[in-house]
């Protein structure tokens, strides 16, 4: 439903994006990953309309930018990281005045009211002045703002920061209420909120899309090979022998007690078989095997730092 | 539709802060004190007189009003972050800046509205017509038309408030001393410098109660070419 072709974005002669393409279904929520500087917010800023694509395309629902930018802005709800409020107005006149310059009728608007307040549980705060509410409560409001003209894509900038523990759970569910019926494309630097929150993951890195899926087949897909490896044998034979072995790329000590050390060791493929059976072949003893339980930060910085080792 | 919801948020947000208040108040109460000064205690003068000069008095706060009215419209919006909800909203940036110019003129029009009293003063106690006091409100009006404009168009250009009220007004001095050098420069920037005299040979025939048309379109003209770049403007961010 909504598609991302090829989008590259030039800031001068720096590509701050290069030839993204993604979909986002109705019903999904869509996790955006990267580093500072991976080109996450251009991408968001694109999609939301503030910014004008160097190339690429992309469309909803069939609309595209190049040919009705203003019907395209209809259907899309963006809240950036620091909501866009009206300080001065009430919660409920806000959302009233949004929804009018969404392209909602003035009756239209009070039927959506009661439900856009519901979805973000501002029904106490709606005759609320907008300056006078908590950092959460704002973070609320700017979700309401987004969703008020029920836009078919709604665009969430790290919706969860600055928010304390309480306002995270609520947030969470305000933010899957948000995905029925519609997509849902956020950002988020928490990589335990996109673990919990989201359906699929894009990954950027310096501006290129690296990886994408959900997140059990990026973490098979980059951790499947990463094992962490109990010894018992001298350590500094042990790291020798299993810098040697064919089927290891990298293995590293992470800690040793007496003649036991563990290695975070990373497989050339899932040849974990091979090496363990080579292993007690060679008189080491075999204390312990797991695959790297950390799956999402080890994704994290595999996708995203993987050039930067190189 | 897009353009009246922008004019009706600014105009609210003029009427429900304290500072479209405090440059209303500022603008009348020195507006009567030159009435005072410079139109009833100054001697002897024709009722006609006495309402040109109050008209000049006008037209001088009417400038100062507009920058100081103007340099926040877009630049505030901007500095807070809300201009996002206007960029991503499906209005054009032209809808924008001509929502935002209205909001201006909608202040401008209840400042001029409330210094109304004195030109009654000089009706009910002296001899003017009622023409030249419309001509002359008409005059204010087209001022303040060409003024807000170039303060949102200085606006456009800024994050916060200050530099875009000092670019305002180096822009409108501009326009208005402009004309010395159509002394010292030939044909045909003479002629050129001559005509984009912003007060001296446009705003004074408006004081004397005279409409020309060549005046109204000066200022539409002006209006429109600033209203534009200010669109321009806010249409060249999304490629920046």
């Amino acid at each position: 439903m909504i598609e991302v072709r090829n989008l590259t974005r030039y800031y001068g002669d720096f590509p701050a994006l290069k030839d993204a393409s993604f979909r986002v279904e109705e019903g999904q929520i869509v996790g955006l990953l990267g580093l500072n500087g991976a080109g996450k917010s251009t991408t968001l800023k694109i999609l939301a309309g503030l910014l004008m694509p160097s190339s690429g395309t992309v469309t909803i629902d069939g609309i595209d930018f190049e040919h009705d930018a203003l019907e395209l802005r209809r259907r899309i709800g963006y809240l950036p990281e620091d909501p866009p409020l009206y300080v001065d107005m009430r919660v409920a006149d806000f959302l009233r005045h949004i929804g009018r310059m969404k392209g909602l009728t003035a009756s239209e608007v009070e039927t959506r009211l009661p439900q856009v307040l519901r979805i973000a549980q501002l029904e106490a705060r709606a005759h609320q002045v907008i300056g006078t509410l908590s950092h959460g409560f704002r973070k609320r409001v700017g979700i309401a703002q987004a969703i008020i003209h029920d836009p078919r894509l709604v665009i969430l900038d790290e919706p969860i920061s600055g928010l304390d523990p309480v306002q995270i759970v609520e947030m969470r569910k305000v933010i899957r209420n948000l995905a029925r019926g519609r997509a849902v494309l956020l950002s988020s630097h928490i990589l335990s909120e996109v673990e919990q929150t989201c359906d699929w993951l894009v990954v950027l890195r310096d501006g290129e899309l690296v990886a994408q899926g959900t997140e059990a087949e990026l973490v098979h897909e980059v951790v499947a090979s990463r094992v962490r490896l109990t010894v018992r044998g001298a350590p500094s034979e042990v790291a020798a022998w299993l810098g040697a072995h064919a089927a290891v790329q990298t293995a590293s000590v992470e800690r040793t007690e007496g003649d036991i050390a563990t290695f975070l060791v990373e497989l050339t493929g899932d040849d974990r078989e091979r090496l363990v059976s080579d292993l007690i072949a060679k008189g080491y003893g075999l204390r312990g095997l797991e695959a790297a339980d950390d799956a999402l930060e080890e994704l994290f910085v595999g996708l995203t730092t993987r050039r930067a080792e190189a | 539709m897009h353009t009246l919801l922008v004019a009706r948020r600014d105009l609210a947000a003029y009427l429900h802060g304290y500072a479209g208040w405090v440059i209303v108040a500022a603008v009348l109460f020195v507006t009567g004190l030159l009435f005072q000064t410079r139109g009833l205690g100054a001697g002897p003068q024709l009722s006609h007189e006495v309402l040109e000069t109050f008209f000049e008095n006008c037209g001088g706060l009417v400038m100062i009003a507009g920058i100081l009215f103007t340099m926040r419209s877009l630049a505030e919006e901007r500095q807070l972050g809300t201009d996002v909800l206007l960029q991503t909203s499906p209005a054009t940036d032209a809808q924008v800046v001509v929502g935002k110019w209205l909001a201006a003129m909608g202040m401008m029009a209840l400042t001029l509205a409330l210094t109304l009293y004195m030109p009654a003063l000089i009706f009910v106690n002296g001899k003017v017509s009622l023409a030249h006091i419309a001509v002359g409100y008409t005059g204010l009006l087209s001022l303040a038309a060409a003024t807000t404009a170039i303060g949102i168009a200085a606006s456009s250009l800024f994050r916060t408030q200050l530099p875009a009220g000092i670019l305002g007004a180096v822009v409108l001095v501009t326009l208005l001393l402009g004309w010395l050098l159509s002394d010292v420069t030939d044909a045909p920037f003479k002629d050129v410098l001559a005509y984009a005299a912003f007060w001296d040979k446009h705003f004074t025939t408006f004081m004397e109660g005279r409409l020309h048309v060549r005046d109204l379109a000066y200022y539409a003209s002006v209006t429109f070419a600033f209203l534009l770049a200010a669109t321009k403007v806010l249409e060249g961010r999304r490629w920046q």
